[in-house]
């Protein structure tokens, strides 16, 4: 009750310092909620992490042993997977591909992407924003059916520029939509009086806004690179067998091999143990691209 | 319009301003060019590399949805109007199928991942030990592969050495076909989709809580309103344009869903086309049929009904937000 009556006459407590008056700390409710709180969270990490731990764990199997269901959990681990993956299969071709691919469509994407997320963000241009929006949104296979004809007939199919410009496709868009947002929330106020201490407004955003904006930067590129490691569709078009990437590479094992379980496995995490440990180090950048614009009105 | 005429005041100033004070060379003239042009030479590049890479395949999708192209796109065609769209719109055996699928896969899988999505934020809405661990479990099915998650679940579901009906024996429910059932396949597909894409859901939700002002619970709370209460009656409504957001961005890459299904069930989206959606239909008639006259016909309604959620969405933000 005496909480109440502090909070009915805020003026005459404002001047009193904030000890005498402290906002009650939420007693985060009973001992009952906490149990269920602990027990709610293990239940969720377990459910996200178990099955990437029995990828990990089969492919550490032999067959055998994956067939064997008392061996679940005890067996004899082996490296052997991950010896034919890399070396008979030529998976660290396929790496290389992954890798180049996302890197070029990445490195390129930013720098179309950044000065256009900057015009459209400092000239509120809502309508070009949009057209560049539209990318996002609409099914990747209309656009294969064209891009694979100009290209064949450009006689490009098969290469690296034809895969790294379709990403480019994916990355732009969402490049372009996180620094956006990154830069509507950058003041105005730095770049005015950098051009008032003369710098042109091109120099402003050079000397000034670029190197404010290097987070926002990083976590554009870091999700274009993720999202490009991982396309699918583009890659099974458009790649060939020299040009081949890790999801397309992983998709091809299973229509040869009779599902050789233990190998599929160790392909699969091959593909997702980098991408993973750069998730890991980039935290904090990941989880502001993903959310980002998401809580403006 | 203010923008538009910037440029020309610009060009009007006497050359006695800030430049004035050197010679302005050639070099000098370009810089003075592009500062003033810089909103589109900025803008552009992009804008033309998106242009180019959208508007004519989307012109030519419309052009051949129009026409009886099939086997090669170099093949001669002819024009036949709306012909195509009349034998997809009137196709029950494979198109209406495949519309259905499409929006139960996706309005099942949005229910679950926001509902979901919603506990576990609020879950982690409040700081506690451990946080840090709970976050990384979070992150780590988002940034897989699908393609390889794929895989993952194939063999989990597996009906002969799955872990998943190994779990079930255990507990003396029989084994269940999964993702090789002709009525069991889309599920486990939803909750392929669920379990690798609730993640990004909680990540949404989480931002639009942390930025809750904390005022309106707090007096809730004053007023002796439960949890239950507080939640539906004021975080709820508070955070609904968040959630429009997440289903939003949730909604269009989930009717768009191709890789799990690719992965796991394969062309046609498996023998009966048990999961074929849209997308896995488009692209099976564009590349592996090669009828690339219906195959657009198909895209360009399916682009239609992406089109017509997101603007439905986008209403009821507005009008939420108000």
């Amino acid at each position: 009750m005496t909480v109440v009556s502090e909070n009915t006459e805020p003026q005459t407590v404002a001047a009193v310092p904030a000890k005498i008056a402290p906002r009650p700390r939420k007693p985060l409710g009973s001992r009952a909620y906490k149990v269920f709180r602990v027990a709610a969270l293990v239940a969720v990490v377990l459910f996200l992490i178990a099955p990437l731990f029995w990828m990990l764990l089969a492919s550490l199997k032999t067959n055998v042993d994956i067939y064997d269901t008392g061996k679940s959990f005890l067996f004899t681990p082996t490296f052997e997977n991950y010896a034919n993956v890399l070396q008979r299969n030529n998976y660290f071709v396929f790496i290389f591909n992954s890798f180049w691919v996302a890197f070029v469509s990445t490195a390129l994407s930013l720098v179309l992407g950044v000065p256009a997320a900057y015009a459209m963000s400092r000239f509120t241009m809502h309508r070009s924003a949009l057209v560049v929006l539209m990318a996002r949104v609409i099914p990747g296979v209309s656009l294969l059916v064209p891009w694979y004809y100009v290209f064949s007939n450009l006689k490009m199919v098969g290469g690296f520029e034809v895969l790294i410009l379709s990403h480019m496709f994916v990355s732009l868009p969402l490049i372009v939509y996180i620094m956006m947002s990154y830069f509507d929330s950058l003041p105005l106020e730095l770049e005015e009086s950098a051009q008032v201490d003369g710098l042109t407004p091109i120099g402003a955003f050079r000397r000034i806004t670029l190197p404010l904006s290097v987070a926002g930067m990083a976590t554009a590129g870091i999700l274009s690179f993720i999202f490009s490691w991982n396309n699918f569709m583009f890659a099974l078009v458009l790649s060939g067998s020299k040009t081949k990437t890790l999801p397309v590479a992983i998709f091809d094992f299973v229509s040869y091999a009779s599902i050789d379980w233990g190998g599929l496995m160790a392909a699969a995490t091959v593909v997702t143990i980098p991408i993973m440990i750069i998730a890991l180090f980039t935290q904090k950048y990941i989880v502001s691209g993903m959310t980002a614009g998401a809580t403006k009105g | 319009m203010s923008v538009l005429t910037t440029p020309r005041s610009a060009q009007t100033q006497p050359p006695s301003g800030r430049k004035g004070a050197r010679t302005p060379g050639a070099r000098e003239n370009f810089s003075g060019w592009a500062n003033r042009h810089r909103k589109w030479l900025f803008a552009a590049p992009a804008m033309i590399f998106v242009g180019v890479l959208i508007v004519f395949p989307l012109g030519w999708t419309l052009y051949l949805s129009l026409t009886d192209s099939q086997g090669s796109v170099r093949a001669a065609s002819e024009f036949v109007g709306v012909q195509n769209y009349l034998t997809v719109l009137s196709d029950v055996e494979r198109f209406w199928p495949a519309v259905g699928r499409t929006l139960s896969f996706t309005g099942v899988a949005l229910v679950c991942e926001v509902v979901l999505g919603m506990c576990i934020a609020l879950l982690l809405w409040r700081p506690f030990r451990g946080e840090k661990w709970v976050r990384v479990a979070i992150l780590l099915p988002l940034v897989a592969t699908p393609v390889a998650v794929g895989m993952m679940w194939r063999l989990i579901f597996d009906p002969n050495i799955g872990f998943v009906n190994q779990l079930l024996g255990m507990v003396g429910i029989p084994a269940q076909p999964w993702l090789s059932g002709q009525d069991t396949a889309l599920g486990t597909t939803i909750f392929m989709d669920v379990w690798q894409w609730t993640p990004m859901v909680v990540l949404i939700l989480l931002a639009g809580l942390t930025s809750l002002s904390e005022e309106p619970d707090e007096a809730a709370r004053m007023d002796g309103a439960n949890a239950f209460q507080r939640f539906f009656f004021i975080t709820l409504p508070l955070m609904m344009p968040t959630v429009i957001v997440a289903i939003l961005l949730r909604g269009i890459d989930a009717l768009k869903t191709f890789d799990i299904l690719y992965a796991t069930k394969g062309k046609g989206g498996g023998s009966f086309h048990e999961v074929e959606t849209l997308n896995v239909y488009a692209y099976g008639l564009s590349f592996d049929y090669n009828q690339y006259g219906l195959s657009s016909a198909v895209l360009i309604l399916f682009f239609m009904i992406i089109i017509g959620s997101m603007w439905l969405l986008t209403m009821r933000k507005k009008a939420v937000s108000k």
